[in-house]
């Protein structure tokens, strides 16, 4: 998994609430699409018109977001379906970290196993945050340093944020869930020992 | 965990947490052990991904594959008509047999959607932990289970280690207090109280459901409602196992034998909140006041009683809200102040993991009996399983919807998802058992609207929406 320690980018305000993971990547490309070319079905229905034609004014659109690493997003985002092709489609598209004030719990946690950021920050600075970017390009450019857990804006101000301990660790490191978990092998053998006899009904 | 710890008062949520805690790796986040693991088609390409890191399925014997999502409905089908179906089917007949895991394959007698299967066949039990790649996991909680869904990443590593990795989550408490009226289902008490609370509530919570109206409540009815916890924003539901689960379970293939059962018992009773356990959130609802529910927009929170207007955006209480119920409206093709019984209907979906088990159609089948679908309405039934589907037959539902005009078709997920390439036309109006009414989720373009099978059923004969407890003929 590739590290993530500092990203600068450019961040595009997507400000509707309960963007669900359906509406980030429909079922039939989670299905009938090879994984590395989700990013070119991401958000489809926001981003084309019936005719396949883009929607020239939709934000992603739209340069210079077209480019964004970063996704303001508004509440609930990621809610509904556990498809983690809504992170790959993301990813694909070149977006790395998204900010909003809330997530869905799984999507949330589909994020780290990318090493892709999601990050919580209340409703008034996400959409402070968001305003800027729209109001002036040149306000769309983020820092994100995970290694202080800090945003710094184009105008210099600093925001903080927080990533629990065990998944900066992983993400700064590029690591993978499996591999810690294999060397706990003997703990998993253990339990499963002293459980075949507290519930054997499980083990027939 | 400290002894202190132990002695503490703990919930239901927290009892089957710390059963199956192999290795805390940081505070609040832990190792736990998975019973039991349900792998879907539409998670085929994980074999792949585990082979492609040379490592075995640690516990084929946990584990079920099940086709359900990419499986054609129709009646005589052998597969799925979907570009990506045989591939995915497939893989996933290679991956069982090299494995050795069990699979449900799609004309065996034991297939269906994984959220039926795995309570009708007692494969899932209380006091488990089961994981599936499907947020409507939940499901199983109705059992008295420990029961989320997980995503691409998590499946390998379950398939790999037989563990999962998870980070505790507060824990909230809904009271369903008093009993509903006739026409109200446990679908119309879990819409009602996503209504109520709003489709962010649960995220970063397990909620138990529990009160007096969960307690009459049947096992079928429990699934039900622990299945639509996503859409209150919770990947965790759960209700304490009883004397009904108990009922319910015994003598199922899967459920523990005779030599085991007592034991089982001794175990499922265990698990229970205790009475001085503390939940961060506890609400309220009173059964009593639920109306047949019915919703009008693109989120489940969009829901109001069937008797009840379509709401204005005017009343909305920010900005934010009021162009998000704009963009449903107009999506939905709604106007409002008006009623939304009498909003003309084209489709009709009675299936899904929420609502296809033989109480749903049992409860559809009383509305349809001796009725006909309205000439221009197309209505389906999906039963959830072969199980539910035989044993619909035996009653003679099958006759009762066919002679209605209904299609009576095969198990799998069908018109929820799309999966299959089972489609609602853009534009087209469907009632619908299942859980999603987002954009697009029955199609592109589709308008859905949530409701319990009696209310669909009702809808499919009028040909509108309307309210099932104003529909002539039996009593509801």
């Amino acid at each position: 998994m590739e590290k993530f320690t500092l990203l600068q980018g450019i961040a595009a305000p997507l400000m509707l609430p309960n963007i669900d993971t359906d509406r980030i990547i429909r079922i039939e490309r989670c299905a009938g699409v090879p994984r590395e070319r989700q990013g070119e079905y991401l958000l489809e229905t926001m981003r084309f018109n019936a005719d396949g034609s883009e929607k020239p004014e939709f934000i992603l659109n739209k340069p210079p977001y077209r480019g964004a690493k970063i996704l303001l997003a508004a509440e609930n985002f990621g809610c509904g379906s556990s498809r983690e092709n809504a992170v790959w489609a993301l990813m694909g598209w070149g977006l790395k970290c998204v900010i909003a004030p809330s997530f869905g719990d799984i999507f949330f946690g589909n994020c780290f196993q990318n090493g892709m950021l999601p990050i919580r920050l209340a409703a008034a600075t996400v959409e402070r945050l968001a305003a800027g970017a729209e109001a002036d390009a040149r306000d769309a450019l983020l820092t994100v340093d995970l290694e202080r857990q800090r945003i710094v804006t184009a105008k210099g101000e600093e925001i903080a944020f927080e990533v629990e301990a065990l998944r900066r660790t992983m993400l700064q490191e590029g690591l993978d869930e499996i591999g810690i978990t294999l060397r706990h092998e003997t703990e998993i053998a253990a339990f499963q020992r002293s459980d075949r006899d507290a519930r054997p009904w499980l083990y027939t | 965990m400290n002894s202190k710890d132990k002695m503490a008062a703990r919930t239901l949520f927290d009892k089957l947490w710390d059963r199956h805690v192999v290795a805390e790796l940081a505070p609040g986040v832990a190792l736990l052990h998975v019973d039991r693991h349900f792998f879907t088609d539409m998670h085929s390409p994980e074999f792949g991904l585990l082979a492609a890191r040379g490592l075995p399925v640690r516990n084929p014997e946990m584990t079920f594959c099940v086709a359900d999502h990419v499986v054609s409905t129709e009646p005589g089908r052998s597969g799925g008509h979907a570009s990506w179906s045989a591939s995915l089917l497939a893989e996933l007949r290679a991956g069982s047999k090299t494995h050795r895991i069990k699979l449900f394959d799609v004309n065996d007698e034991g297939q269906g959607i994984a959220h039926v299967i795995g309570p009708e066949l007692g494969i899932t039990q209380p006091g488990m932990l089961v994981l599936v790649g499907d947020s409507h996991t939940s499901t199983h909680g109705a059992l008295g289970a420990l029961a989320w869904g997980i995503g691409a990443s998590e499946g390998v590593h379950v398939l790999a280690t037989q563990t999962v990795v998870q980070r505790k989550p507060q824990r909230m408490r809904i009271r369903f207090e008093g009993r509903p009226g006739p026409g109200v289902e446990a679908k119309d008490l879990i819409l009602h109280a996503i209504g109520k609370l709003g489709t962010a509530a649960g995220a970063g919570y397990a909620v138990e459901y529990a009160g007096s109206a969960i307690r009459a409540l049947e096992v079928e009815g429990r699934l039900t409602l622990c299945n639509l916890s996503i859409e209150l924003g919770a990947k965790f539901g759960m209700i304490a196992p009883d004397d009904r689960t108990a009922a319910y379970l015994q003598g199922r293939s899967y459920a523990p034998k005779a030599e085991h059962w007592e034991r089982a018992l001794r175990y499922w009773r265990s698990f229970s909140s205790d009475a001085d356990a503390v939940f961060e959130r506890e609400i309220e609802i009173d059964a009593d006041k639920i109306r047949p529910q019915i919703t009008w927009g693109t989120s489940p929170q969009d829901v109001i009683a069937v008797d009840g207007m379509i709401p204005d955006p005017a009343s909305a209480a920010d900005g934010e809200r009021r162009q998000a119920m704009r963009a449903a409206l107009e999506y939905m093709g709604l106007v409002p102040g008006r009623p939304i019984a009498g909003t003309k209907v084209d489709w009709v979906f009675i299936g899904s993991c929420t609502n296809s088990r033989i109480s749903d159609l049992r409860s559809a089948a009383k509305v349809v009996r001796g009725r006909k679908v309205a000439a221009h309405v197309r209505a389906w039934v999906v039963p959830g399983s072969q199980g539910v589907k035989r044993a619909a037959e035996a009653e003679g539902l099958d006759r009762i919807f066919r002679a209605a005009g209904f299609e009576w078709r095969e198990p799998g997920c069908s018109l929820c998802v799309g999966a299959n390439g089972e489609l609602v036309g853009p534009g087209e109006r469907c009632v619908s058992t299942s859980n999603r009414n987002f954009v697009g989720r029955q199609g592109p373009g589709a308008r859905t609207h949530l409701a319990s099978p009696a209310m669909a059923a009702a809808a499919a004969i009028a040909g509108v929406i309307t309210d099932v407890r104003r529909t002539p003929g039996e009593d509801h």
